[in-house]
């Protein structure tokens, strides 16, 4: 499949020079890309459908998060299109069982192919098991219930559709085609949640922004901006104060935006959002992604607004659409999930030259230029996260993410 | 009422002054005699130096040059010991020309004694200046008199007046001799010991004074009351408003002065009674009040357009189209013969912001008021104090036109009010001028130069090696601690973050990588990712208000919050002459905003366009605060020349030590 390597190739090198900007478009065409590696993913026939194409998915989805490890949304939807055919794995296994059970209990006993499962009747109590480890992450009761180690879950529930299929050889590949049609209904779902999370979100913003608000918002995010131009179709009139957000500037970009659907906006420096955050009745913010503690990674600046608003009291409202849950924990995120950018935003390369180089001779810079791109803002200063699914506090969020994700992908 | 009032106002004043004026130059028996009481001190006074005229010329507030010596400070601040004060030397040719003005010593010592025993810490004068400090009150011509200098103005006046009864010149002589004798030891009369013995000299006069005389007096106020009844009700609705009025300055203040007749001065009691009432809160010109606002735009030398689209939490400050009024301005400083061109030039360097920094702000001015009233002359039949105040106050609402004024910028102008206001009235012309020149240079030298050295002393000991300091934008009291710092061989990292528009940053960090200190500079929004390798944050200031909020350049407080929540100490330095008595919560009440433009222009390629398309759009406004303020409780420590204190300390600087300097 030259076509979809290439493909693949090409965003890698987009995503390695940060050609894609913002987290949903990287969402989007991460999921694409994925949709065409599994359409164009051809299995052999006696091999084991599922993992074959978790396989695929899982190798094409490292290249892509090794290209952009500080874009977690890239993480997020391989980990999801690797829930999904799981999933669809599992519902075919447990259709096929249950087609089985009615059919014929008495089925070949073939299938102790290095399995360790001797019999078909234990066979069906293993899927209904992997049934419920995909579902969870895993714990000690599904070791204790015996089921093989997580990563074989796929397997024993193939395993169920090889012996289905051995008993059906006709079957085989309609079952085949099913589950790879099936991946990619449930791929392309994907595409239309991440797509329409907008305004899945936007759809709540008349509970929470009321008339003469006065609400704070820093970077340029697609979803606050349709939030805050919903607020505004329902004849709320409020005031928007924007911080530009040098060096990117997006500030202005998202100010330009607002006015231009008509609403009261004025941009601010970052420097004055302590200054304003006492007349403000709301800080609402996009999040880059939302870690699994309830931690936000967002744009820079956007702790500083947070602390603003915990000192007085603003409620800090997150937005983030469900393919900005990532499932990770985060570990000092300020510094590992963070990416610095170019001095030349901050210092014009000619004044000071000849400090950035290593000219002196003593080794070491005499200046160095901090241009961070992201700003983490820990759980206890988020005061509610309103997702596709609906608001959630911080502690919220790992079970959010445990309906998302399997557990066996968290580590990819 | 005094005699209540004396007592209880002498002993807590007077500790002070003591306390303070331990000198290197002394002699053991003076600390000593100013420890003791008040009595004693007068006791003690028939010093061989009576003679010596020259004390009895010492204003409390003349600050000599170099006494300041920073050992002495960190002593006293370690004993937690009230601080140093400057002390009063009298300079040289005070001496020289005091010679023969005993005369009217003692007349010129009730307006002394008056203020001294005024509990609180300001009169009519102080009210006026602050309030036109921050470009909201200026007096307009009919008030002119009321609002000019009440306390010594008027005094000065009624010694002049021909009016007054004998009785009180020979009192007055009277206790001109007394103050002879009194006077121990002229030269280096430690500022609060002088002032004591003028309050008893007081009130010696004022028992001397008969009943019936006293009477004639406040007859004599009451004719003249009623005789200047339209400024009296002026001055009454004056008085009666909480906030100073924007009456717009006058420009010309030699026209108004002739209505101020010397009987008007009677009132001076009354008035300043009045205006130590109306002054505890200066509240600034409200600028959405448009009544006030018209009325000083008549007055206005800069013509200021209001921007349309203006911010709506920000009506009350005052919000002007940028860039247009310079040509303009610059075009007519020749023919202007209102603004002295000194004065003149350092407005022009405000609009066009090429001043910056509240210490340059400050003595630019200063500077230039100097070469005003070097260029000064009396015009005929007119008072020097009455008319330079007036010129001054001219000058000062020309500048607040060109840009509001800083805090700091307040303090000096009200320290140079005062000094003009207790120049001796026989003092001549060209004396007062260089007296009032060498009085400005003093209080640069003293209250900001060598306050800076001071408080770069004391900083410098939190510096240990391996250390990261972060600083925000410019300060250049910071930077003479880190280089001071780096000179003697500490070893520790820099921080510079900057922030959008002025980049003030980049001044600093060029600043320091040429002196080849190890630097990182990043912007405000970083902050909080670089703020974990930090171990401390050192701050400039503008202001810092008496509730111990800290007024400073718009994102100061941000850089505290982070660092508070980091839990690294904030060291804020700050002169204390900046510090002031008002209070402030937020940084909406209270603020400067500059152009707008300024962060509309963006130096990215792509946006520039965007922002420049939406400009005349009335939903989009971009709004550019200076300032803003920063809780107490963010701030550890603040470096200032009395010595290493906290926040809450600095109500007590400003009340027992302000007092000292400005108001005596």
């Amino acid at each position: 499949m030259p076509d979809v390597q290439s493909m693949v190739l090409e965003f890698v090198n987009k995503l390695r020079k940060r050609k894609i900007e913002g987290s949903q478009a990287t969402a989007r065409c991460t999921v694409e890309l994925l949709r065409s590696v599994i359409s164009h993913h051809r299995v052999p026939h006696h091999a084991n459908q599922a993992s074959a194409l978790i396989d695929a998915v899982k190798a094409v989805g490292a290249q892509l998060v090794a290209a952009n490890p500080v874009e977690l949304a890239v993480g997020n939807v391989v980990r999801r299109v690797l829930h999904i055919i799981r999933e669809e794995d599992l519902s075919l296994a447990t259709a096929a069982v249950a087609g089985l059970d009615l059919l014929d209990a008495s089925d070949d006993d073939e299938d102790v192919n290095g399995k360790g499962i001797g019999y078909p009747a234990m066979s069906a109590a293993v899927v209904a098991a992997a049934a419920r480890s995909t579902l969870r992450p895993p714990s000690l009761q599904t070791l204790l219930e015996g089921t093989p180690e997580s990563a074989t879950v796929p397997y024993t529930s193939s395993s169920g559709a090889d012996s289905e299929s051995k008993s059906k050889s006709a079957d085989k590949s309609s079952i085949t085609r099913k589950l790879k049609h099936d991946v990619i209904e449930g791929v392309n779902q994907l595409i239309h949640e991440i797509a329409g999370c907008h305004e899945q979100i936007a759809e709540q913003a008349i509970e929470h922004i009321h008339q003469n608000e006065v609400i704070l918002t820093l970077g340029s995010s697609r979803t606050v901006l349709e939030f805050l131009c919903a607020a505004k179709e329902k004849k709320r009139s409020f005031r928007v104060f924007v911080a530009e957000g040098a060096p990117r500037y997006q500030g202005h970009l998202l100010a330009k935006d607002l006015v231009a659907r008509g609403l009261q906006t004025t941009v601010i420096t970052d420097s004055a959002v302590f200054a304003m955050i006492s007349r403000v009745n709301m800080v609402i913010i996009g999040a880059h992604a939302v870690m699994a503690n309830g931690g936000v990674i967002g744009p820079v600046g956007v702790n500083m607004a947070a602390l603003a608003a915990k000192k007085h009291a603003v409620p800090f409202v997150v937005l983030a659409g469900s393919h900005k849950l990532c499932p990770l924990y985060p570990h000092n995120p300020e510094v590992l999930l963070n990416e610095l950018r170019s001095p030349s935003e901050l210092l014009d390369f000619g004044e000071f030259s000849d400090c950035l180089d290593f000219g002196s001779g003593s080794g070491s810079p005499l200046l160095q230029v901090v241009n961070p791109t992201f700003d983490y803002v820990p759980p206890s200063l988020v005061s509610l996260f309103i997702t596709d699914t609906g608001g959630h506090i911080p502690s919220y969020m790992y079970r959010l993410i445990a309906d998302y994700y399997s557990a066996d992908d968290l580590v990819m | 009422m005094d005699a209540r009032r004396g007592p209880l106002a002498v002993p807590k004043v007077r500790r002070v002054g003591f306390f303070t004026s331990i000198e290197p130059s002394q002699d053991s028996p003076r600390p000593n005699r100013s420890l003791s009481g008040p009595a004693e001190a007068i006791t003690t006074s028939s010093s061989p130096l009576s003679d010596s005229p020259s004390g009895q010329f010492i204003s409390p507030v003349q600050i000599p040059p170099l006494r300041h010596r920073s050992d002495n400070l960190a002593a006293a601040s370690r004993a937690a010991a009230p601080v140093p004060v400057p002390v009063p030397g009298p300079s040289a040719f005070r001496r020289q020309l005091a010679s023969d003005r005993a005369l009217h010593v003692g007349s010129y010592n009730p307006v002394d004694s008056l203020l001294g025993t005024s509990p609180p810490s300001s009169n009519g004068e102080v009210s006026e200046d602050s309030g036109s400090l921050f470009g909201f009150q200026r007096s307009d011509s009919a008030k002119l008199s009321a609002s000019f200098p009440n306390g010594g103005f008027d005094m000065t006046m009624r010694v002049r007046a021909p009016q007054e009864s004998e009785a009180k010149v020979v009192i007055a002589s009277t206790s001109d001799g007394r103050k002879k004798n009194v006077e121990p030891s002229g030269t280096s009369e430690p500022v609060a010991a002088t002032k004591p013995r003028k309050e008893k000299e007081q009130k010696s006069l004022k028992e001397k004074t008969s009943k019936a005389e006293r009477r004639a007096i406040q007859e004599a106020q009451r004719a003249a009351k009623a005789a200047a009844k339209g400024e009296g009700s002026k001055r009454a609705g004056e008085s009666s408003r909480a906030k100073p009025s924007k009456t717009a300055k006058q420009t010309q203040p030699k026209k108004d002065v002739p209505q101020v007749t010397s009987s008007l001065s009677e009132k001076r009691t009354v008035s300043v009674e009045k205006e130590r009432r109306m002054d505890v809160p200066q509240a600034q010109m409200q600028y959405d009040d448009k009544s006030r606002v018209d009325k000083a735009k008549r007055r206005s030398v800069v013509e200021q357009t209001e921007s349309k689209n203006k911010v709506e939490l920000f009506l009350h400050l005052p919000q002007y189209e940028r860039g247009n009024q310079l040509p303009n301005l610059s075009s007519n400083i020749f023919t202007l013969d209102t603004i002295h061109h000194a004065v003149y030039k350092v407005g022009l360097q405000h609009l066009a912001g090429d001043l910056s920094g509240d210490n340059a702000r400050c003595i630019a001015m200063l500077h230039a008021f100097q070469e005003a009233i070097n260029d000064y002359t009396t015009p005929p039949m007119k008072d020097l104090t009455m008319d330079l105040t007036g010129k001054i106050n001219g000058y000062v609402s020309f500048l607040i036109e060109c840009r509001p004024l800083s805090m700091s910028m307040g303090n000096a102008i009200r320290f140079l009010k005062n000094q003009i206001r207790k120049l001796p009235v026989d003092l001549s012309e060209p004396e007062a001028k260089a007296s009032l020149c060498s009085e400005i240079g003093r209080f640069i030298d003293e209250k900001i130069i060598l306050a800076d050295k001071v408080i770069v002393q004391h900083a410098v000991t939190k510096i240990r090696d391996g250390e990261v300091l972060l600083t925000y934008g410019f300060s250049c009291v910071v930077e003479m601690i880190l280089l001071y710092a780096h000179e003697i061989g500490r070893k520790f990292r820099v921080v510079v973050v900057d922030s959008r528009p002025n980049l003030e940053g980049q001044k600093l960090l060029r600043r320091l990588v040429a002196r080849g200190l190890d630097c990182t500079y990043t912007h405000i929004n970083a902050v909080s990712y670089i703020m974990g390798e930090v171990t401390r944050v050192f701050l400039g200031a503008s202001s810092i208000f008496s509730n111990g909020t800290l007024y400073s350049k718009v994102g100061t407080a941000c850089v505290a919050m982070v660092a508070n929540a980091f839990s690294v100490p904030v060291i804020v330095c700050c002169e204390a002459y900046k510090f002031h008595e008002r209070v402030l919560l937020d940084s909406i009440c209270s603020n400067e905003l500059g152009d707008p433009d300024a962060i509309a222009n963006v130096p990215l390629r792509t946006n520039t366009k965007h922002a420049k398309t939406m400009d005349n759009n009335k939903n989009l406004q971009f709004l550019n605060l200076m300032y803003d303020s920063t809780p107490a409780e963010y701030i550890s420590m603040i470096v200032t020349d009395y010595g290493m204190i906290p926040p809450t300390s600095i109500p007590v600087i400003v009340r027992e030590y302000r007092r000292e300097d400005l108001l005596l």
